[in-house]
């Protein structure tokens, strides 16, 4: 961003905050549905200090990384694979097809149903919702590339595991990590839907159960925070994807 | 299949054909080529747009396997690659630094270092342990970037660098596995004219330097008298091969002295009327057919 726009990226959520609390305070918006961002960020902080806002985003984060760990790696090398061979592209396609667009949350009860309402059943959703994202778009990384990289290094006596790490992977990467941010998306989607489901613990735990004792706030609290952990995921895959692609610049 | 065995030339090609399973038909792109290059020799080949010079190429190169006839590339030393290709256009890899890119052909290499080096170090090259460290295949790798001028840009990625520029990287790349033979497919043909001209200036240099035995796919008449011993004129689709014209012009080969030499323009008028016909031939074909034929630049 050049220097001269960065006050209007920063300046239009605070603009908004701003018309929020002037309309909550004056009472033009009800306060008990739309409390002042002021009371909301009074109440985060409370929350903060007795350790329970932390406790639960620590369940929802672990739940996260664990599942996209679990949802991407398999699906790269997968899709690699896809993308390399025509064979296995003609084998797993229409599977992967099939089970592509079905809402992963509409699965969630089959997963609970076998694995059960614990810490399984949330990181496979989320391995799941993850894995598809990225191995249709590693696939697509692979096919996508010149022919001649793929020359240029059976010329130079690549064999078939090399054409993996030295032309698929890296060629690959820039779809690889679209389809990592895209996942990132979902999971967040995923995890705190699951969490509204059938959970102890967790962001969507917090939202759901501030739902039913009609703390609003709370419930702002919970959605500030998802809001930020989103915000916080993208900026972290940025930077991952700067170092793991330092030819792009 | 690219047999291994003594023979006359240092190439040795024998009625090579090549069928393409096209989708509606199958295309023929080789007709029972055959030719010989001698060692150390800089030979040209010439020839209209999709002629199957690059299918040629790629034979030679092993890239792909020809449907009928022989490849004869006999090994002089083993430990080397046998043939080291030069592509057109797209040369690197543009997630490998450089140096990467040059080091690329050097990890199933294991061969003696460079030529005119200290003989006890070349008694070690015998041992694949030695050769297999990376600091040793970093040390051959800057040696051939040095030979086009980019010791400098060793740790550059490709997109940092000139199209000129990379082209030496792949120049570099084919120098550093120390080849029996250079294939190289029209390595210049996505340059302007001015750093054509400086890059085969280097190249002559080069060959002066190394004799490699050289196999040079181009487009370009005055390339090909610029550059090569002999010229070897290709047929329009299939490709065969029509005549071989052999180029006496005095080496060095300076710019000035080479334009100047009447020899140039009479032999630049042969082989424009041995390849005239053949370009209006592929012309005419794709007219017949409505569409290009093979892609094959």
């Amino acid at each position: 961003m050049t220097r001269s726009y960065w006050w209007l990226a920063v300046g239009s959520p605070v603009a908004l905050l701003a018309v929020w609390e002037a309309l909550s305070r004056t009472g033009v918006l009800d306060p008990r549905f739309f409390p002042p961002p002021s009371v909301i960020l009074r109440l985060l902080v409370a929350m903060v200090d007795s350790g329970e806002l932390l406790f639960h985003i620590g369940v929802s984060v672990r739940r996260v990384l664990l599942g996209f760990v679990l949802g991407s790696v398999p699906a790269v090398i997968l899709g690699l694979s896809m993308g390399l061979a025509r064979p296995v592209r003609a084998l797993l396609m229409p599977v992967v097809s099939a089970i592509y667009p079905i809402p992963k949350i509409a699965i969630y009860p089959l997963v609970i149903f076998y694995l059960g309402i614990g810490e399984a059943s949330k990181v496979s959703i989320v391995a799941l919702s993850i894995f598809f994202l990225v191995l249709l778009n590693t696939m697509a990384g692979v096919l996508g590339l010149d022919r001649r990289y793929f020359q240029i290094a059976r010329a130079y006596g690549a064999g078939p595991r090399e054409l993996f790490t030295t032309v698929a992977l890296p060629g690959a990467m820039p779809a690889i990590f679209t389809g990592l941010k895209l996942g990132m998306g979902f999971a967040l989607i995923v995890i705190v839907g699951a969490e509204l489901l059938g959970s102890d613990a967790g962001i969507g735990f917090l939202i759901w159960r501030s739902y039913q004792i009609f703390a609003i706030d709370q419930m702002y609290v919970g959605l500030l925070v998802t809001a930020v952990l989103g915000w916080l995921a993208t900026i972290s895959l940025d930077g991952l994807e700067r170092v793991a692609m330092p030819w792009r610049s | 299949m690219i047999a291994v065995a003594p023979t006359v030339g240092q190439i040795d090609v024998r009625s090579l054909s090549k069928v393409y399973s096209g989708r509606r038909a199958p295309f023929l792109a080789l007709d029972a080529v055959s030719f010989s290059v001698r060692a150390g020799e800089f030979c040209a080949l010439i020839g209209p747009s999709g002629c199957g010079k690059t299918t040629l190429l790629h034979i030679l190169a092993g890239l792909i396997e020809p449907t009928a006839g022989t490849v004869a590339i006999p090994r002089r030393a083993p430990g080397r690659l046998l043939t080291a290709i030069i592509f057109q256009g797209v040369s690197t890899l543009p997630w490998m630094t450089v140096i990467q890119n040059v080091t690329l052909g050097l990890r199933h290499v294991v061969a003696p270092p460079p030529e005119g080096s200290d003989p006890a170090v070349r008694a070690k090259g015998s041992d694949p342990s030695f050769w297999a460290g990376g600091r040793a295949r970093r040390e051959r790798a800057m040696d051939a970037l040095g030979r086009v001028g980019l010791e400098a840009f060793a740790d550059a990625f490709p997109h940092q660098l000139s199209e000129g520029m990379r082209q030496r990287v792949s120049i570099a790349r084919a120098l550093a596995t120390d080849p029996d033979v250079l294939l190289m497919d029209e390595p210049f043909a996505n340059l302007d004219e001015q750093n054509r001209l400086l890059l085969q200036d280097e190249l002559l240099r080069i060959w002066q330097d190394t004799r490699k035995t050289v196999l040079f796919v181009t487009h370009s008449l005055d390339e090909a008298l610029r550059l090569a011993d002999r010229v070897l004129v290709m047929t329009a689709a299939p490709g065969r091969i029509k005549s071989e014209v052999d180029v006496p012009l005095r080496r060095p080969r300076e710019f000035t002295s080479v334009r100047q030499d009447p020899a140039y323009g009479a032999l630049s008028a042969r082989l424009w009327g041995d390849l005239r016909d053949e370009v209006m031939k592929a012309r005419q074909v794709d007219r017949d057919s409505g569409r290009r034929t093979q892609d094959d630049s």
